[in-house]
């Protein structure tokens, strides 16, 4: 019975549904003192002096360090990528600020005391002396002459100037059609629902640090934090078991984590620190916080000819540890969609602001590419008179086209796009749809329609070219499969799933391919003692990679067992069938072993064929030959109420074709957890700052996610085209519906408010945007 | 600050298990449970009494416990997620929850199931917008809800039928 | 453990209750802690000494009064919500009731609470404006009435005296009034954007007296004086309700915030929201 493509209950969830998870926040050392951080109340402020004594006398009070403390002891905290041809301006980023704080929640001091309670009062007597300085916020103002520097040596405030494509100045000059939108696509607070956390352990006799952290990839912690603490890497052991979500928030190696392992070392004892919510507001990093010039060229006909975006991009006050790859590499080569659009030219400014780093954010670059195109698209069908849907249709890559190689010499591997768009628009029953929307608007009712095409560029992806995109480290991933003598099987993987239910779908794949139940595999995870190596999971790359690194390892266990079965049953390894976990002679099914039988035959190696070592073991590493190009089609139908300004979500369906399922259930959860949190930025999410660089939207209070009741059902189907460069032919789905309900939705509305002729708002619709808006309209048309 | 904070005599019961403590007067419900107790299965995910994640039963009311003084709970009956699962196996919100594929990294759960578990002892077959109305205290960033609100229906139906 | 220690007191009787305010001034009073405990966790509050009225017993239960109903300061929402005789005598409190927060704030939240606390954006002292309410009060000397409509004073303040405590609520008889409240939650803190209770006596379809409380507009809930004017003596036809909400903000002053809800928007909205709660009623 085939294992692959069920939909078999998850085997992490046994653990988590009975409060018998491992969370970082639930480590418990032995003699473990608390930290916790001062941060800055100011977005840029020289620090004339810091006061602590009082803390420090304080009883129960281990330690207080201020940046001045540990300046010579710990190295900056590094950035990991840095684009080609980018210029990036690389500034030091201190663990602990020593003369400037940068942005509000900038670390200042770290407390360790007995207790929490104890932390928490010491902080409040430590004294900072302040000298506040002016303050830039957004990107807009960050490229004012006058605007402060947020570093000294950085003039302008440009951390990074990146381009690519070719002129498309001529394609515009003599196009027949242009369309110019300014898009701002606004910054996001992840918030996952575990906050951040860190405990951390010296062990003086091993000279040894263990370290357990809310990570998306421990292996990557373990080289940062071993580099930027002086630490043999080998001395250090990063362990994230269980964690609670990350969306692009757990990559970063933050100073946090850093100075927690610092101070367990410093001071013999174990130390743990726990990020409160409101911490998370200002000190994890943000995403999106793009504004961008963009311009679509083509003909009356509907042909897209050319495309060209300027940018302008908020990377916060340091360089966090993927950033300068987000609005680059992973934004710009993918600016044309899932369209033949056959001249493109980007251009980013990527700019320092007194505000909290911004770094990946479930989609990372894609959406923020996604939103422009899909804005685009709609509004050239608006300005040539054509219905959007069969501009999509004119312009979509068609199957043949396959592998395709976009502007930017990306080359797709795979797709059926008008396939997805089809079955979108059938589900959907767009004339009845129009008739319905004809009819609400004849009672004054404002219904809209928005359909988002997209393509991803996800899998992350060949090592050559991380290196050749000025990524400081690998994309390939790495695979144990290890069988015991009585048959059972461990995997050790290099991913590190935080819900995306690997342990489940890994599983899977072994069972698959060994014939044994899914109750004799156990895929470890999440801890670089156990895990050779391995780059993490972030960028829909966990399955594609790590999995075509356990296919590997499989492939390579099998080959060995139907060497060692074939010596203990006398026949030729050629002549041997595997199925069902058993192997035969062909043709005499009585001559056979089980899979575990000959798992102890391995290791008992009484008997072994020449030349095959003992055990039953095979490790693999794999790097993909390209990344991989999920696609689909979205569609979303709204109401705005015409009085107050909100919008409902009545209908959204998705079409998502991101290769073989291997597990059906979990791959629609990816999809419906994506979604909303695309909705989420459409009509709820955004950071507020004001002038000076407070977050007005710094809690849960005021920061809106999507909660059960704002929702309607969701209707999800799949396409299934592989993809041809990986073994399992999958694409990754964690990222997909965030990229593609932002713009549907979005559209979406913008249609239902067409016959106000509202051609743009800015994200998220709040009732009170929506409402200004038709107000101005209504206005604007009695004043005609 | 005072210079010396008295405790406070209470008993809990605490997932059918009596404790009779001394506890300081500032210690919240979800304190006791992690610290104290070393129930880690409730979560606590914010500090503005938003999330949910720290969800408990006090005598079978959902409440999140990182908003109550455990000394206000004197005599108190709490049930935590810990506790759900009976001799015999998962709690049907549980095994709906696995079947239903309603939880992603697993955070917010605890506190989803307590809710869930107190919203059907007040209404036994709640209607999809009731149930997405009863998880109103709960934030869930991975799964979309859709998945939660289908698991809590499955399980109010599997309830009904063993009754 | 997160919080500032405190000092902690749990009276079983009233009398105990008020005598600790009496002699600890700067005392804070727990009823469910749904507002307090946060501002405590997050250093915004730092009473040195907290009673705890949890187990009062006086402090409970919802009676039925000759002119109306009592309900004790410690009757939680939920209650408030559920309970028969509220949903009978007084539905545009169990209504209001309903709104509050979420599951979880109902089911610990108290009537005394919230009105103590007087959250500029909660939704029961709406309630109670349009309930013509009254407000019992005790301290050590003794207890005195307060009408609704001159208890919520500012944000986070009332009309309550250093030393006095909140015990009960009183509700005149509102069955046969036309009653309804007509929320806007905040998308993330649950709380009114805007909050409006209607409670009108309709004869021969006639408005003869109409009560609005209106929250989360201004500085504190307030009764919308033109708004009912307008409507008194008049039948409820589209005219008369454009009219009335037309002057739901008359005479205050409406407050915005920057992130969600500008006082602009808040003025809107206010108009819509009793324009809608006058026409579930018509």
């Amino acid at each position: 019975m085939a294992v692959v493509g069920q939909s078999v209950p998850r085997r992490e969830d046994g653990r988590l549904i009975t409060g018998r998870g491992h969370y970082t926040a639930d480590v418990v050392r032995p003699g473990q003192l608390y930290a916790v951080m001062l941060r800055s109340p100011h977005a840029h402020a020289r620090i004339r002096s810091v006061e602590t004594g009082p803390a420090r006398s304080q009883s129960g009070v281990r330690a207080v360090y201020t940046g001045r403390d540990v300046r010579e002891r710990i190295a900056p905290i590094p950035t990991a990528w840095i684009p080609p041809g980018s210029d990036l301006a690389i500034t030091e980023h201190p663990a602990l600020a020593v003369d400037t704080v940068r942005y509000v929640g900038d670390a200042v001091a770290m407390v360790v005391a007995d207790s929490l309670e104890a932390a928490r009062a010491a902080r409040n007597l430590i004294e900072v002396d302040y000298e506040v300085l002016p303050a830039v916020v957004s990107v807009t103002d960050a490229v004012r002459e006058d605007a402060p520097r947020v570093h000294e040596g950085v003039p302008g405030n440009v951390a990074l100037h990146w381009r690519a494509g070719a002129d498309v100045d001529e394609a515009f000059r003599t196009a027949e059609v242009t369309v110019h939108r300014t898009i701002v696509q606004q910054r996001l607070i992840p918030n996952p629902m575990e906050p951040r956390a860190a405990v951390a352990e010296y062990d003086p006799g091993f000279e040894s640090l263990t370290l357990w952290a809310t990570s998306q990839n421990p292996h990557i912690h373990r080289l940062l934090v071993s580099t930027v603490l002086g630490m043999p890497e080998h001395r250090v052991r990063v362990i994230a078991q269980d964690v609670g979500g990350g969306f692009g928030s757990k990559i970063a190696c933050y100073p946090d984590e850093v100075l927690v392992a610092f101070a367990a070392r410093d001071l013999r004892r174990p130390v743990k620190w726990v990020e409160d919510r409101q911490e998370h507001f200002v000190a994890t990093t943000h995403g999106r916080d793009h504004v961008e010039e963009v311009e679509l060229a083509g003909r009356r006909d509907g042909t897209i000819t050319a495309i060209r975006v300027k940018a302008l991009a908020n990377l916060g006050a340091y360089l966090s540890t993927a950033a300068p790859g987000v609005p680059t590499i992973l934004f710009g080569l993918v600016v044309t969609g899932a369209y033949d659009i056959p001249q493109a030219s980007v251009e980013v400014m990527g700019l320092y602001t007194n505000t909290t780093p911004v770094d990946a954010y479930r989609g990372a670059g894609r959406p923020e590419a996604t939103f422009l195109i899909e804005r685009l698209v709609d509004a050239f069908a608006a300005e040539i008179g054509m219905d959007p849907i069969a501009l999509r249709r004119k312009n979509l890559l068609r199957d043949e086209q396959f592998p395709y190689t976009n502007a930017f010499s990306i080359t797709y591997d795979s797709g059926r796009y008008q396939t997805a768009l089809d079955l979108a628009l059938h589900t959907l029953d767009v004339p009845r749809f129009r008739e319905e929307q004809e009819a609400a608007r004849l009672e004054g009712r404002l219904i809209g329609l928005g359909v988002t095409t997209y393509v991803e560029m996800c899998g992350l992806g060949p090592s050559e070219v991380a290196g050749a995109v000025g990524f400081q480290g690998g994309l390939w991933e790495h695979a144990l499969v290890r069988v015991l003598p009585t048959g059972k099987v461990m995997v050790m993987t290099g991913i590190s799933p935080h819900g995306q239910g690997e342990e489940t779908t890994f599983a899977q794949i072994v069972a698959e391919r060994l014939g044994c139940p899914l109750e004799d595999i156990e895929v470890i995870h999440g801890d670089t003692d156990q895990v050779s190596m391995g780059w993490g999971t972030y960028g829909s790359r966990s399955t594609a990679v790590g999995g075509g690194a356990l296919n590997m390892a499989l492939d390579r266990v099998i080959d060995k067992a139907g060497r060692i079965a074939a010596h203990a049953l006398e026949a030729a390894v050629e002549d041997l069938t595997f199925e069902g976990g058993r192997f035969a002679v062909r043709g005499v099914p009585d001559r056979s072993l089980t899979f575990p039988e000959v798992a102890l035959k391995a290791h008992l190696a009484w008997s072994m064929p020449a030349g095959v070592e003992p055990g039953l073991e095979a490790q693999a590493s794999y790097d993909p030959a390209n990344f991989t190009y999920p696609f689909g089609t979205h569609a979303a139908v709204v109401e705005v109420d015409r009085e107050t300004g909100e919008v409902k979500v009545l209908r959204y369906i998705a079409v998502d074709d991101c290769g073989p399922l291997i597990n059906p259930m979990i791959v629609e959860g990816q999809v419906r957890g994506g979604i909303v949190q695309g909705i989420g930025q459409a009509l709820w999410e955004g950071a507020v700052y004001d002038e000076t660089g407070q977050l007005l939207s710094g809690s849960l209070m005021d920061y809106a996610l999507p909660k059960a009741r704002f929702l309607p059902p969701i209707e999800v189907f799949h396409t299934e085209t592989p993809s041809p460069h990986n073994p399992l032919g999958v694409k990754g789905v964690g990222e997909t519906g965030t990229i593609a309900a932002t713009p549907t939705v979005v559209n979406a509305v913008l249609d239902a408010l067409s016959p106000l002729h509202i051609k743009d708002l800015e994200m998220p619709f709040t009732p009170e945007r929506v409402w200004r808006a038709i107000r101005d309209a209504e206005k604007g048309a009695g004043a005609r | 600050m005072p210079e010396q904070v008295s405790t406070t005599a209470v008993v809990l019961t605490v997932n059918g298990e009596t404790h009779t403590e001394s506890l300081p007067a500032n210690m919240l419900l979800s304190e006791y449970l992690r610290d104290h107790l070393h129930l880690t299965g409730t979560h606590v995910g914010c500090d503005t009494s938003q999330c949910g994640a720290c969800t408990v039963l006090v005598d079978g009311l959902s409440v999140k416990s990182c908003t109550v003084l455990a000394v206000s709970l004197d005599e108190s009956r709490i049930e935590t997620v810990e506790g759900l699962a009976g001799p015999d196996g998962l709690h049907p919100l549980q095994a709906a929850f696995r079947a239903r594929h309603a939880l992603q990294c697993g955070f917010c759960t605890p506190g989803v199931l307590m809710t869930a578990a107190g919203l059907l002892r007040e209404s036994p077959r709640p209607s999809p917008t009731e149930i997405r109305a009863g998880l109103d205290g709960i934030l869930c960033r991975c799964t979309g809800y859709e998945n939660i609100v289908a698991a809590v229906g499955e399980a109010a139906a599997a309830i009904g039928e063993a009754m | 453990m997160s919080m500032t220690p405190f000092r902690y007191a749990r009276p079983m009787a009233l009398r105990d209750a008020l005598a600790d305010l009496t002699e600890h001034p700067e005392a804070r009073v727990l009823a469910g802690g749904m507002s307090l405990l946060p501002l405590m966790k997050m250093d915004l509050a730092a009473p040195e000494r907290l009673i705890d009225l949890g187990r009062v017993q006086e402090l409970q239960g919802i009676t039925e009064t000759p002119d109306g109903i009592r309900i004790g300061a410690m009757t939680r929402h939920f209650e408030l919500a559920s309970d028969e005789v509220v949903g009978r005598c007084a539905p545009i409190v169990a209504q209001a009731a309903a709104h509050v927060g979420d599951p979880q704030v109902r089911h610990r939240g108290t009537i005394g609470g919230s009105l103590a606390h007087a959250d500029p954006a909660a939704d029961l002292p709406a309630a109670m404006l349009a309930a013509d309410a009254v407000i019992e009060a005790a301290s050590a000397d003794g207890s005195r009435m307060i009408p609704a409509a001159d208890f919520f004073v500012g944000p986070l303040v009332t009309e309550l005296r250093p030393g006095e405590m909140l015990v009960a609520v009183r509700i005149p008889m509102l069955q046969g009034r036309r009653q309804h409240y007509e929320k806007v939650p905040h998308p993330a803190s649950g709380y009114a954007v805007v909050g409006v209770a209607i409670s009108l006596a309709v004869a021969g379809g006639v408005v003869q007296e109409a009560r609005i409380g209106v929250t989360g507009v201004a500085g504190h809930a307030y009764r919308a004086h033109a708004a009912e004017r307008a409507l008194e003596g008049e039948g409820l036809n589209p005219g008369v309700i454009a009219k009335a909400s037309s002057l739901a903000a008359e005479g205050e002053e409406i407050l915005g915030d920057a992130v969600y809800a500008s006082a602009e928007y808040r003025r809107h909205l206010l108009q819509v929201t009793l324009s809608r709660a006058l026409q579930r009623v018509s």
